[in-house]
């Protein structure tokens, strides 16, 4: 049975070796692992050996020939091969014929047996020679001067010289890109999503006078239109794409029966609203509960930092507020620390400058944990995306009547809403998730509330 | 298809075929005939060759070498052995003050075509004084080659290059590696050129450099970091000096990330020479600094357990040095 004999792989970075001399010619008997022709690349000459015994049909290429890694060199005729039964000779010929790349690593790489003794006057010590059990003791040692390169801190705004020239080769602004690095800082991954987004644009504008979408058209007969990105529709793209794409989110929920807290409200509004001149609004009533109880657990009160976890100690709250020209979520600096009417006075204030442009970019920055009233407009369950670098993101449901069953086996109409919870499991579980939702629960279930009014 | 062996076989195998091939090539060192040396590298030769080809020598390295250059200036091809690199230093003189001078100093008309095998390294509970890594006081002698190969493959294409060079090699061999490392061998005639290193593991994450050991170290790392998704890939460079920089820069090129890992000390080891040579040519192709990960800047391996182990290069100490390096 004639095999083809390839020129076999020697290297990740060979890609072709230069045919020297041929050893033997057609017709030729050889033995298995004699030396058929010699072969020079970058990185080692060698004489390849018959993978097999047998004789030789034809040689296919000629000395001084440049030829890639695995293409066929010359054909044999195996021994014995006819005395196989056919299906035999052809996986073990497979198996011979082929020089497999996993077995050309493994020749190359070879193969580390920490176990064997070494041998010689060194040899004769007791115990393992392997690697010691006690390696360990000393592998996080920060003071260990054998790893070196990183200082205490970095500057994270300096940019490293590959980004800097990416930058200047692109023309971008860094300000415009998200770092991923230590502390913030741009790496070249990041430069590379940033262009690739960009690409994604400028190749979709490319796209409506393209033969794909002349097509649709022509086909539906439909019209589309093309909506230039505003830079807030842009920046929210980017930064969507970022959190889900680096994000390991999950997704919880709890219905709570909010059916005591509507009717003190009930009681209570009017006399706020002439009190304070602002309205006493379940998502003011519920962010500020949220703000209580992050600040008293903060797991979720934090952010993942690659090589450890960011917890802040003040609660941010940032408000997602959906404005003319897209989502925007201003921030309420340590939220945990003011008391009801103030945080309701500033939720109001800076919903009411979201609405009107006139945030001041204070206002937008900083913020640790988001809060989305999704039911303002009828929702009842939404999957929110998590506010990257943020670890969670709370949204409040419509509050609406349910017949429930009671405590008492009795059927009651309540008022439930949904609470749903969308955080990043790098940082914490569905047990940390589940301990924060149902503490708010209870909150807004059983509080005294008018004690928030003092 | 090819015969698996260790990384002492391949070595025995390339001297034993190189002296089969050329009478001029001899051996010289201390137990290496009676005894076949004390790895046994030379294990069967003095029946095979004769005392005349395989020479025991007295307990005086500097005599080792000093003959070995003499014969080479001579026109013979001797492969001298110094049993540990510990014991190296006494043929400082003969290895950097002459040999390496020779060909410049006679304008070319004298050759020192010698080889000198050493075993070095650690991680062998050798002590004080059979544990030390030498390479870089001979890397910066210019007119010397300094090899020091991670697996049998490499070792016997490196030997018999160092054999038939016509210049001084000093030619590394890691203790810890002769029995521990196997991998198929061709028992036919090959060899490696001097000076080209090898990408031992593809990656596009970042690149860790090395040799000896410490590549395997570096695999296993490679390994772990995989299961996370992050691709290493890891340049083995073979030869020490000269430099095969072109394969360290193309890396960086792709990786823009680079580690150096060696089992020699930190303070002028061949990591601050190969970090100078990046930043000098690649500056531009850096995203992160470069680091290093290496043995610690104390006088000697030490010999208890913990302490030796807390000398290394660990598995645990280059993982954490590679997710700083990802990190920053």
């Amino acid at each position: 049975m004639p095999a083809i004999i390839q020129l076999p792989h020697v290297g990740e970075s060979v890609t072709e070796g230069v045919i020297g001399k041929w050893l033997v010619k057609p017709g030729d008997r050889v033995e298995k692992y004699d030396p058929l022709v010699e072969v020079s690349t970058d990185k080692v000459n060698m004489e390849v050996p018959a993978p097999f015994s047998g004789v030789i049909l034809r040689i296919l290429v000629e000395e001084g020939d440049t030829i890639e890694m695995g293409k066929p060199i010359a054909e044999l005729e195996i021994d014995g091969a006819q005395d196989n039964p056919v299906e035999d000779e052809a996986t073990e010929n497979e198996e011979e014929i082929h020089f497999d790349r996993e077995a050309e690593r493994r020749a190359r790489v070879g193969e580390f047996l920490e176990e064997v003794r070494s041998v010689g006057p060194t040899g004769s010590g007791e115990g393992g020679l392997g690697r010691p059990d006690v390696d360990s003791v000393f592998a996080d040692d920060p003071n260990d001067p054998s790893v070196q390169g990183e200082a205490d801190s970095i500057n994270s705004e300096r940019l490293s010289p590959l980004v800097k020239r990416m930058i200047e080769q692109y023309q971008l602004n860094p300000e415009e890109i998200q770092g991923s690095g230590r502390d913030g800082r741009l790496t070249k991954s990041d430069v590379l999503a940033h262009l690739e987004f960009k690409e994604g644009r400028s190749n979709s504008r490319t796209d409506t006078s393209s033969g794909g979408f002349a097509e649709i058209k022509g086909e539906n007969g439909g019209q589309s239109d093309r909506i230039e990105l505003t830079s807030i529709r842009r920046t929210i793209a980017e930064h969507m794409s970022k959190a889900v794409r680096d994000i390991p989110s999950a997704w919880t929920m709890i219905e709570v029966d909010l059916s005591e807290l509507v009717s003190w409200r009930n009681q209570h509004k009017h006399d706020f609203k002439v009190q304070h001149s602002v309205n006493l609004s379940y998502p003011a009533i519920i962010g500020w509960f949220t703000a209580k109880i992050l600040s008293g657990n903060p797991t979720l009160n934090s952010s993942w930092a690659v090589d450890s976890i960011k917890q802040f100690s003040s609660v941010n709250l940032g408000i997602a507020v959906s404005t003319e020209s897209g989502l925007i979520v201003p921030v309420i600096h340590r939220a945990d620390e003011m008391n009801f009417t103030e945080f309701a006075t500033k939720l109001d204030s800076l919903v009411s400058a979201a609405r009107n442009g006139t945030l001041e970019l204070n206002d937008v920055q900083g913020g640790t944990f988001t809060f989305n009233n999704t039911g303002a407009l009828g929702s009842i369950i939404s999957v929110p995306i998590v506010n990257h670098p943020q670890a969670a993101i709370l949204t409040t449901e419509a509050i609406v009547k349910r017949p429930v069953v009671t405590e008492s086996d009795a059927i009651a109409i309540r008022s439930i809403i949904n609470l749903c919870l969308s955080f990043d499991h790098r940082v914490c579980d569905g047990h940390d998730a589940g301990i924060f939702l149902s503490s708010l629960k209870k909150m807004l279930e059983h509080h005294d509330f008018s004690s928030i009014l003092n | 298809m090819m015969p698996i062996i260790n990384v002492i076989e391949a070595v025995r195998d390339a001297m034993k075929e190189e002296m089969a091939r050329d009478a001029s090539v001899f051996i010289m060192g201390e137990d290496v005939g009676k005894r076949g040396g004390v790895f046994l590298a030379t294990q069967g030769f003095v029946e095979e060759f004769g005392e005349q080809r395989v020479i025991d020598m007295p307990l005086a390295e500097s005599g080792i070498a000093g003959i070995a250059v003499g014969a080479a200036m001579a026109g013979l091809r001797p492969i001298a052995e110094i049993q540990f690199a510990d014991f190296i230093s006494p043929t400082m003189n003969q290895i950097v003050g002459e040999a390496a001078r020779a060909r410049y100093g006679t304008k070319g008309e004298v050759h020192v075509p010698m080889v000198v095998r050493s075993p070095y390294g650690g991680q062998v509970r050798g002590g004080l004084f059979h544990s030390q890594s030498v390479e870089a006081y001979f890397a910066h002698t210019p007119g010397l080659k300094v090899v020091a190969p991670s697996t049998p493959f490499d070792a016997k294409g490196l030997l018999k290059s160092a054999i038939r060079d016509n210049d001084p090699v000093l030619f590394l061999e890691h203790k810890r590696t002769y029995r521990s490392v196997r991998g198929e061998v061709p028992n036919t005639d090959y060899s490696i050129p001097i000076g080209s290193a090898d990408v031992k593991r593809a990656g596009h994450d970042a690149t860790i450099v090395s040799y000896g050991l410490t590549i395997h170290y570096a695999l296993q790392a490679a390994e772990v970091l995989e299961k996370e998704g992050i691709q290493i890939e890891i340049v083995d460079l073979r030869s020490i000096r000269p430099l095969d920089t072109e394969t360290i820069i193309n890396s960086v090129s792709k990786t823009s990330r680079l580690l150096v890992l060696h089992e020699d000390n930190l303070t002028g080891g061949i990591g601050a020479e190969i970090s100078a040579i990046v930043s000098e040519k690649a500056f531009d192709l850096l995203d992160a600094p470069i680091m290093r990960c290496a043995g610690l800047d104390i006088p000697a391996m030490p010999f208890a357990p913990t302490l030796e182990a807390a000398y290394m290069p660990s598995l645990e100490k280059i993982l954490a040095t590679t997710r700083k390096l990802l990190a920053y």
